[in-house]
């Protein structure tokens, strides 16, 4: 049964190395044996997927804007006006000023230079915070901590596509990713917004942000894999992969209103938080599972596992534990995009259900085949180190 | 017997515990004390050299264990601390919360200190190669934790068995009126009957100081550093970077009363806009900030005769200031020469992340102590402002109802409205 506040999907816009916008990647995608674009040299022996040509004027028409911010701040804004064109809903100044928007991030890039020439000078400095002080006051570039701030991902979209109603950014890895459609989905269907802009972006082509996993050793290292198949290879698992997803989530009924095309409609979305050092993650996937209301019969899931070792063989084991699920991890061929990972999964998930059709399996080797229309797709995002969350995507 | 649904049918939202660090000290009852006596917690700056740096004083809070272990491990003890205090004052369970985490903090950042140490761990290779490399080698995950962004709520969800995934948030300086109102939208949406919000920044590091100083966001005035926040006064110069943290146990004032709580206050309303006009200056109208005031009173279902004094956001700042009391004078008309409006900023600088909860507590204790905190510094008022910012000494009134305003980079608006009783 339908109801006028159902939260329905009615943007999508999307960047990963395999190009760009839902078109792109839906054709890409199921194209059976799609080979993942790969950079194995560049940050070696890390392997990435990286970000593909852009042309940032499509999206952000002032220079200005674009000089402003750093790539992950360019790509989050591109990434946003991607899906707002898409909802038509960009330059309609009364939509884009009563949207509210959630937006998951992390943080931007710093000056490798900068912090590259502290450190060389620290290795013959034992005054070594006079060194940082001699050194950030006189060579950072003033504004690069705007381009640094997390919530001004949020700050750009503002500025750059006049989305004002509210903006809030959150921050956590895929944890936010998957609490800010929870929370985005939660307004919508209590009446509290109509139309909501919810996303994030990664941006991995910067030390730093290899260094965010790597700090606890999560990189895969030695040749490429698909991610069910790292375990045991050198390495922690995860690759990462320049992207970003966002989504215009909308009441079904202010979407009809206005006539939109509506790709699907976002069924529950439910998060947790198992506390994963005593050994609870399986068993919190198989609860949300239970909770998200799962169809019967065969049921298409797109996974947005990590590749991370632990995390990837307990969300193995439970969805396994499902014969009903034919599963698809996508960062076989997108690789890992962080906050950006659920948002993602939840737009191949309805692309799948708008167009009626499957994905081939990404990897032959471990993903079982799936036949006919979905009605239902499953969205999952569990956390390379923490936080977990489902989504089921319904046909509109 | 007292409503239980506001306005618009929705559970009204109760306070039941509040918990606040600031420079001025850990609990309600010192910082009470010395808010209410004009006492600033600002003061030279310790915790590392100050060499090279133009500003080189703030409202650190240098008496914590954590207070010299980095962002992350203070950010942290500033939250547990605040939150403690307000759950025990709730009488709830303090390892069994049971409802909701929404944490304001500060975006995560490896710190120069660890960086240091992992560079020079090791010789070869050099720049970002080789902390790599040191980095997949490190056999604990001390240093990882403190560069995930979810790190410190997952700590707080395990140290205060909060429900679910908790929510971690940024709103620049907004982010703790933030947290506040992610709480009271769960609870009025039925997810949940109590929630815990809190605010926390322990993020007053070298780099950071640096950064607000290149965008020429401080005041300089090192010499007297008790005076050099002076919101509303003509030679104001900048804001004081500070840290502190600030803790709201929420309750849908129906569960509050069955179980014998004592009703600290009520949240009336939240309103927030964005402002698409500049990364850190605001559109020149103030439409933003006005817009976010008015659906904050649409909100709480309060017209603007009925707040009976203004926590401001006071920065201190030449800009922020200024606008404030643009947007202040547009929703209140003529009656805003003669509402008392003070910033608690002038005693404790800007807690950023923290800044919206801690005036949040602030503003409650305003209304149940029928005491306003006064505006301190003000000597040199500034005449395109004409406000009575409540100067320089505490001043006793009954306070029904507060406005308490958040504004940040990033074009954040966000202001709360509170009420001492339930209508």
């Amino acid at each position: 049964m339908s109801s006028p506040r159902d939260v329905v999907i009615t943007g999508i816009g999307l960047v990963s190395s395999l190009g760009e916008g839902p078109d792109g990647h839906w054709q890409k995608l199921t194209r059976p044996g799609v080979e993942p674009v790969l950079d194995a040299t560049r940050f070696a022996p890390y392997t990435i997927h990286p970000l593909p040509e852009i042309d940032w004027n499509l999206q952000i028409a002032k220079r200005g804007d674009q000089r402003q911010m750093e790539t992950w701040q360019r790509l989050g804004t591109y990434v946003a006006g991607l899906a707002l064109d898409d909802a038509g809903i960009k330059g309609n100044d009364e939509l884009c000023a009563t949207m509210d928007m959630v937006v998951a991030a992390g943080g931007g890039e710093r000056d490798e230079a900068v912090d590259s020439a502290i450190l060389a000078a620290s290795e013959s400095r034992n005054d070594r915070d006079v060194l940082l002080n001699e050194k950030l006051t006189t060579e950072l570039r003033p504004t690069l901590f705007l381009a640094q701030l997390s919530n001004l991902l949020a700050g750009n979209i503002s500025i750059v596509h006049k989305v004002t109603g509210s903006s809030r950014t959150f921050m956590g890895e895929e944890g936010a990713g998957v609490s800010a459609v929870e929370t985005a989905a939660a307004r919508i269907r209590s009446g509290q917004s109509t139309h909501v802009l919810v996303g994030g972006a990664f941006q991995t082509e910067h030390s730093d942000m290899l260094l965010g996993y790597e700090l606890a050793g999560y990189l895969h290292r030695g040749p490429w894999r698909p991610v069910w198949q790292r375990q045991g290879a050198e390495g922690g698992g995860v690759v990462t992969g320049s992207g970003g997803a966002f989504l215009v989530l909308e009441q079904r009924e202010h979407a009809q209103s206005r006539g939109r095309k509506i790709y699907a409609e976002l069924g529950p979305v439910v998060s947790g938080r198992a506390r994963r050092r005593r050994g609870e993650l399986n068993a919190d996937i198989a609860a949300l599972l239970k909770q998200a209301a799962l169809p019967a019969g065969e049921l298409l899931t797109i996974s947005g596992a990590s590749g991370a070792h632990a995390a990837t063989a307990a969300e193995k084991v439970a969805l396994d534990a499902n014969p009903a699920l034919a599963v698809r991890a996508f960062s076989t061929l997108t690789g890992h995009m962080k906050e950006a990972q659920f948002p993602f999964a939840v737009a191949l998930a309805a692309l799948a259900v708008d167009r009626k059709a499957p994905y081939p399996v990404f990897d032959a080797t471990v993903e079982q085949p799936f036949e006919g229309a979905p009605s239902s797709v499953l969205a999952t995002a569990i956390g390379y180190h923490q936080f977990e969350g489902l989504g089921l995507i319904k046909a509109a | 017997m007292a409503n239980l649904r506001d306005h618009m049918g929705r559970p009204i939202v109760a306070v039941t515990g509040i918990g606040v660090v600031t420079s001025l000290g850990v609990g309600k009852a010192d910082n009470w004390a010395a808010l209410t006596s004009g006492k600033s917690g600002i003061h030279p700056i310790t915790r590392f050299p100050v060499d090279h740096l133009n500003t080189r004083i703030s409202g650190m809070v240098d008496f914590l264990p954590s207070s010299s272990k980095g962002a992350s491990p203070l950010t942290y003890e500033l939250a547990e601390t605040a939150a403690q205090e307000a759950v025990s004052e709730a009488g709830l369970d303090s390892g069994d919360f049971g409802g909701p985490l929404f944490l304001a903090s500060p975006p995560v950042e490896l710190d120069w200190a660890d960086r240091f140490s992992l560079y020079n761990s090791d010789k070869k290779e050099s720049g970002s190669e080789r902390l790599l490399r040191v980095a997949r080698g490190l056999k604990e995950l001390g240093i990882f934790e403190t560069t995930q962004f979810g790190s410190i709520a997952d700590r707080l969800a395990d140290r205060f068995g909060t429900r679910g995934l908790p929510i971690t948030l940024s709103t620049a300086c907004a982010s703790g009126a933030t947290a506040i109102q992610l709480g009271v939208e769960a609870i009025r949406r039925g997810e949940c009957d109590k929630a815990l919000s809190i605010g926390a920044d322990g993020s007053a590091t070298a780099e950071a100081l640096i950064r607000f100083s290149l965008l020429s966001a401080l005041s300089t005035h090192n010499d007297i550093p008790e005076k050099a926040s002076k919101p509303f006064s003509k030679d104001r110069d900048g804001f004081v970077l500070a840290e502190g943290s600030g803790a709201l146990v929420l309750e849908s004032l129906e569960a509050a009363l069955a179980r014998g709580a004592t009703i600290l206050g009520i949240m009336r309303g939240c309103g927030e806009r964005a402002d698409d006009f500049h990364r850190t200056r605001s559109k020149p109208d103030g439409s933003p900030a006005i817009a976010a005031v008015r659906a904050a009173l649409a909100d709480a279902g309060l017209s603007e005769d009925e707040i009976d004094y203004v926590n401001a956001h006071g920065t201190s700042t030449p800009e922020n200031d200024k606008m404030e009391h643009l947007s202040l004078s547009t929703v209140f008309g003529e009656r805003i020469g003669s509402m008392p409006i003070s910033s608690n900023k002038s005693m404790i600088g800007h807690t950023l992340s923290a800044a919206g909860a801690v005036e949040a507590a602030f503003s409650l204790m305003t209304m149940r102590e029928s005491v306003i905190p006064p505006t301190i510094n003000y000597d040199n008022p500034d005449p395109a402002i004409v406000l009575d910012v409540v100067p320089n000494k505490k001043r006793n009134a009954g306070v029904g109802t507060v406005l308490s305003n958040s504004f940040g980079f990033g074009g954040q608006n966000t202001c709360l409205v509170m009420a001492r009783e339930p209508v």
